[in-house]
């Protein structure tokens, strides 16, 4: 899941940003023992991720330069680590950032939400990740999973009570 | 030009499939032209590490979205539901979820019943036997008994109830409300050259194990055998008529892109609520200047959806998460009519197990209960695998205001009018999702769950897609006859869920599927004078 440096159509200001945003939105907890959205290899799968959607998630990632530039005079990446605690809090909090002023945009929002779901389905399969959530490594098939069959004793109140459909 | 068949079928999904196999047995020249491809299980995400995202682009349950060169788009900006649907072999059974409910006997009776919509020209009676043979080709999970249904034979087991089952299961039963495991066109043991179910937990993307019943691996391969001939990558623009007003074949382009023209003593036309009307719409003539088989104006009206509503809960204890088959259990405790409700007709209520990692994470995110920066991770695992819920399938009535027409504008890639969905929610529709929202937050509390995460209706939940080239008796109010042929068209018949005349509160494929073997076998039965 790595990229290819010539058919990645971000440029190196744009994959500045996602790679501060993405550790933004998702850092490195030694709690859990997890590295943040932006280890290398996440950003490199996360980049050939949105690949195909560059179109779509450039608009989300032009947002945060634009909230940032407003709110703290520097485009995004270029935060200080204050004031990028302050931004996740901000963006945390409904209306955090109803004292600066910035024009609504539909396709920044929309490409922010893709933005995000990019990053989530990278974090998600990361090897790292799935073992601090106890999961294997791999995908479901072929070795599928176990499910126990459940109490099915608990349909005899349900049969005691009997038909309940309509006759035509 | 190519040889004449006795039978043209235009979709290979799962009503195509059905009426296909059914026809087989005449040893008619039967031809199916397809769109979309044969799929190989083993390129199904859940072969991947990227399955979950997989359903956001090449899996996707949007054609908008996916874009496959073998999807068609739709407009659909003007519908708060987006329409859902797969192109290939097995259609939409490709990624459906395998929730495989009956109509009831009174979803026939709708308008002597309830007084609203329409009756249907037949009853449950007429069509149990097909629903059976169709359960048989399927393989149909179950478990016979559910207090809910007259009674009807399981073919297989019953899914597991699992964690998330149970537990929603003691919900209902504190709630003193009917529930009951689903029947599912998921295998839980091998059956007819079907593996069992390993619990993959990615059905809507495709069953990589083949226990899931997508026409491509049961109905199919016995048609098949059976000399039905399926050409893929076969895109109809339209179907023709002779002098006599008869359909005479179809125009069609093959996987080259070339145009070719399949003629045909008999055409079906089998492409979905949507597809349906857009072919019939496509195929205007001076005998038909409004489309085909359109002398009602119902072609493309009346369009039903099953508006959703998704009610998920947050529990304290781990439950299945992403291991096992989404369905499990269902409950119909709201599904007949009671007035004092404040709505008409009812739903039915699909209980689902769980979702993975990257889901959780998206619900979490999206819904604002998993912030942004260091409590990330904290909040994350207190809904890992704690997440279980159902969703709420309402019966949509049918408006003749709901339609499928033409987009003057967009086309697919042959340049062929795409479709265009103008659908508003009904008031009935809002009340019953209302509805269905509060008791299901009333039972997921009582089965334990400390969070509710609701949405209604479901924005891109446009699963069954209905209604739009209706069964009836009076050729001035419908556009197939009670056996699903034409009333303009003589050599001329629908068999998917276009000629639906009221919707039922339930997944609609086993009806679709029952239908099309119903129709096969009446045009069996009047083989002789078909046309008369």
């Amino acid at each position: 899941m790595t990229t290819i440096a010539s058919d990645n159509p971000f440029s190196a200001a744009e994959q500045h940003t996602l790679t501060a945003f993405a550790g933004a939105v998702i850092p490195a907890s030694a709690e859990y023992g997890v590295p943040g959205a932006d280890d290398a290899q996440i950003v490199a799968d996360i980049l050939a991720t949105a690949r195909p959607h560059y179109e779509a998630v450039r608009p989300g990632l032009g947002f945060q330069d634009t909230v940032a530039a407003a709110a703290y005079g520097v485009p995004f990446a270029e935060l200080s680590e204050a004031d990028r605690a302050d931004f996740v809090e901000r963006s945390n909090t409904e209306g955090g950032f109803d004292h600066i002023e910035w024009e609504f945009d539909p396709g920044a929002i929309a490409g922010q939400r893709t933005l995000i779901s990019i990053i989530l389905q990278c974090y998600y399969r990361d090897d790292r990740v799935m073992q601090s959530l106890e999961m294997e490594p791999r995908p479901p098939f072929p070795q599928g999973f176990e499910v126990e069959q459940g109490d099915w004793s608990l349909l005899e109140p349900v049969k005691q009570r009997g038909k309940i459909y309509r006759p035509a | 030009m190519t040889e004449p068949v006795d039978v043209l079928i235009v979709g290979a999904g799962a009503s195509g499939a059905a009426v296909a196999w059914s026809l087989a047995e005449t040893r008619m020249r039967i031809v199916c032209l397809e769109q979309g491809d044969w799929m190989n299980p083993a390129e199904y995400p859940s072969s991947g590490r990227d399955w979950e995202s997989r359903a956001f682009s090449d899996m996707s349950i949007s054609p908008n979205r996916r874009k496959r060169e073998t999807d068609y788009p739709v407009n659909d900006a003007n519908s708060p539901i987006s329409v859902a649907n797969f192109n290939a072999v097995g259609g939409s059974t490709i990624l459906y979820a395998g929730h495989f409910p009956r109509f009831h006997p009174s979803d026939f009776r709708v308008k002597s019943l309830d007084g609203v919509a329409d009756d249907w020209p037949i009853d449950y009676d007429m069509l149990e036997p097909f629903y059976a043979e169709n359960d048989r080709m399927m393989g149909v999970s179950g478990l016979g008994g559910d207090p809910a249904y007259p009674p009807k034979q399981a073919i297989l087991p019953p899914l597991p109830l699992g964690k998330s089952g149970a537990t929603i299961a003691r919900g209902f039963n504190k709630m003193g409300w009917h529930w009951w495991p689903s029947d599912t066109a998921i295998a839980t043991a091998e059956y007819d050259g079907r593996d069992r179910c390993i619990n993959l937990g990615a059905c809507s993307s495709g069953c990589a194990q083949g226990a899931k019943a997508s026409t491509d691996i049961t109905y199919w391969p016995h048609a098949v055998r059976a000399g039905v001939e399926v050409r893929t990558r076969c895109r109809v623009r339209e179907i023709t008529v002779n002098a006599d007003g008869m359909a005479s074949g179809v125009v069609y382009y093959d996987r080259d892109g070339v145009e070719q023209f399949q003629a045909a003593q008999v055409v079906i036309v089998a492409c979905n609520g949507v597809g349906t009307p857009r072919l019939l719409l496509n195929s205007q003539s001076g005998a038909f200047p409004n489309g085909l088989a359109n002398s009602s104006g119902l072609v493309g009206k009346n369009l039903m959806f099953h508006p959703y509503a998704s009610i998920q809960g947050i529990f304290d204890e781990p439950l299945d998460g992403y291991r096992g088959p989404g369905v499990c259990i269902w409950s119909q405790e709201f599904y007949e009519t009671d007035q004092d409700r404040g709505f008409v007709r009812g739903y039915t209520y699909e209980i689902n197990r769980g979702r993975g990692p990257v889901a959780t994470a998206a619900t979490g995110m999206f819904s604002g209960r998993i912030p942004w920066g260091a409590g990330h991770h904290e909040r994350y695992r207190e809904l890992f695998n704690r997440i279980a819920g159902m969703v709420g399938i309402c019966e949509d009535l049918p408006e003749e205001h709901n339609t499928v027409t033409l987009d003057p504008e967009l086309t697919d890639g042959h340049g062929i009018p795409a479709p265009k969905i103008d659908y508003t929610l009904s008031e009935n529709s809002r009340r019953m999702l209302d509805h269905a929202v509060a008791r299901a937050t009333e039972v997921l509390e009582a089965a334990g769950a400390v969070d509710v995460i609701t949405e209604a209706p479901i924005g891109v939940g446009g699963w069954h897609l209905m209604g739009t080239a209706r069964m009836g008796t009076d050729p001035e109010r419908s556009v197939v006859n009670e056996w699903g042929r034409a009333h303009d068209v003589k050599n001329l018949f629908i068999v998917d869920g276009s000629i639906f005349v009221t919707s039922a509160g339930v997944n609609p494929t086993r009806t679709i599927q029952a239908l099309a073997l119903y129709v096969a076998d009446s045009m069996k039965r009047r083989l002789a004078n078909l046309f008369d």
